[in-house]
């Protein structure tokens, strides 16, 4: 595989392109200058400093290494998932019901791709395990952020429709599953349109970024189809996991909508 | 007969009431004072101690659904959580259809989407969903608050027919009148403590 290396007068020549929409907006007093300027200097700030840790990462290869980082990983993305939304659940069961699934899920489905998809020697080589681990975790962090918010925000608003179905007597599974479908639908929507669109409407990132590189595209094609599988297991798997823990977090033993366990960001 | 025992939660009771079947019990008083806590506390729907009874029949030896068919909670602001109106109802469809001109409103409301319905038919079609499960006791928070007079003298002959078959109904009301219309005992609740009040 040979890659046209870049240096970074053309790095510095892209970014042209940024600047100049900085500028239209300012012109045009859009207000978004700032934001993408904030914005273009973290992207260049944190995939430097994280190509540096990856080459560190790649270097060492401990498998205990591999592993803390891919915890780091996880521990943010909770993080996102958990502090984004205008309502969620508090405490460290709010904290728990994003991260759990999302742990168990990005690990288990990474660990099945590297020991029977990848087939890397050794499984846990970090130049494998570490940016499949990252792929599959996006996804599954999109897909709980999207299911959870979706899910607490809606029980908050159908409050007297629900509360309505218990006072008659329904069981809170009963109550809320209109809106755990809802959930779930709106979490696995973004996954089935990047199926559906895959290659017709874009050629996905890491695919685009293998053919760039000399991969031979059909080689690139199906890493990619693999990679979309995984996705959407993983994404499943933990979408699923994390609003049924919502649900059993949002309500209690005598089927009670527990509203009190919800905060509202000021 | 209802049977509420050292109900408490927050700053509100405790609170004891028992309520003999065919009985109707009024309470009145300021908003915030406790009213819908107190409804909600027996149907079980918030955290709280102490105990209700349905004669021998322990509400926290029951699973809480089974409770609240038994002892049905009507909320002031009526929830619904699909389109069709029909489709709140279910298997009591034919039930509540029998039952919408005691409340003056037209059979053809239950094939109404939800939307189209005023306030008031909204609150008069909640009334008769908990109804038609044939609850033991009701526990209506002011099921007559959106209703012009009319409609008010319908619900109201309705709830006496129920009292008659001997269902109990804890009633929250703003208007004396009601509560000495249907009541035979009324309660002020202020400060979260209820109190007995001569009609």
């Amino acid at each position: 595989m040979s890659a046209a290396s870049l240096g970074y007068g053309e790095l510095a020549l892209a970014s042209l392109l940024l600047w100049l929409n900085g500028a239209l907006s300012l012109w045009l007093g859009l207000g978004l200058e700032r934001r993408m300027l904030v914005a273009g200097v973290r992207m260049v700030v944190q995939l430097l400093l994280v190509g540096l840790i990856l080459k560190a990462l790649f270097e060492v290869s401990s498998p205990l290494i591999t592993g803390l980082a891919i915890l780091v990983m996880i521990a943010v993305a909770a993080n996102e998932v958990h502090a984004r939304p205008e309502r969620r659940l508090g405490g460290v069961w709010g904290f728990a019901i994003g991260a759990v699934p999302m742990m168990a899920s990005t690990v288990v489905v990474t660990l099945l791709a590297l020991v029977f998809a990848v087939g890397a020697q050794p499984w846990s080589d970090p130049r494998y395990a570490i940016p499949l681990a990252g792929i599959i975790l996006g996804s599954v962090m999109n897909g709980v952020s999207l299911g959870l918010a979706g899910l607490v925000g809606g029980v908050v608003r159908e409050r007297n429709g629900i509360e309505a179905q218990l006072a008659l007597g329904m069981t809170k599974l009963a109550a809320l599953r209109p809106l755990m479908r809802q959930a779930l639908r709106n979490a696995w929507i973004p996954l089935i349109n990047q199926m559906s669109a895959a290659g017709i409407v874009t050629l996905p990132g890491m695919m685009t970024g293998q053919i760039l590189a000399g991969m031979d595209p059909v080689d690139a094609v199906k890493y990619q189809i693999m990679i979309m599988f995984l996705l959407g297991g993983a994404s499943g798997f933990g979408v699923l996991g994390a609003v049924y823990a919502a649900v059993w977090r949002l309500t209690d033993e005598r089927h009670r909508l527990r509203l009190d366990r919800v905060v509202t960001r000021e | 007969m209802l049977i509420v025992e050292r109900l408490q939660r927050l700053s509100f009771g405790p609170f004891a009431l028992t309520v003999a079947d065919g009985e109707c019990v009024a309470i009145a008083g300021p908003s915030g004072a406790g009213k819908s806590v107190f409804l909600r506390m027996i149907a079980d729907l918030d955290p709280h101690v102490g105990t209700v009874r349905l004669d021998a029949a322990s509400r926290e030896a029951m699973p809480a659904p089974r409770w609240r068919r038994l002892v049905t909670y009507v909320a002031a602001e009526s929830g619904w959580w699909a389109d069709a109106v029909a489709a709140h109802f279910g298997a009591t469809i034919e039930p509540a259809r029998a039952l919408l001109p005691a409340v003056n409103l037209a059979v053809e409301a239950l094939d109404w989407p939800v939307a189209r319905l005023s306030s008031g038919e909204r609150q008069r079609l909640a009334l008769v969903r908990a109804l038609v499960q044939e609850p033991r006791a009701l526990l209506l928070d002011e099921p007559t608050a959106a209703l012009d007079p009319d409609a008010t003298a319908a619900v109201e002959a309705l709830l006496r027919r129920v009292l008659q078959r001997g269902t109990s109904i804890v009633l929250v009301s703003h208007d004396p009148r009601q509560a000495d219309r249907l009541a035979a005992r009324q309660f002020r609740m202020e400060a979260g403590q209820l109190k007995a009040r001569v009609p």
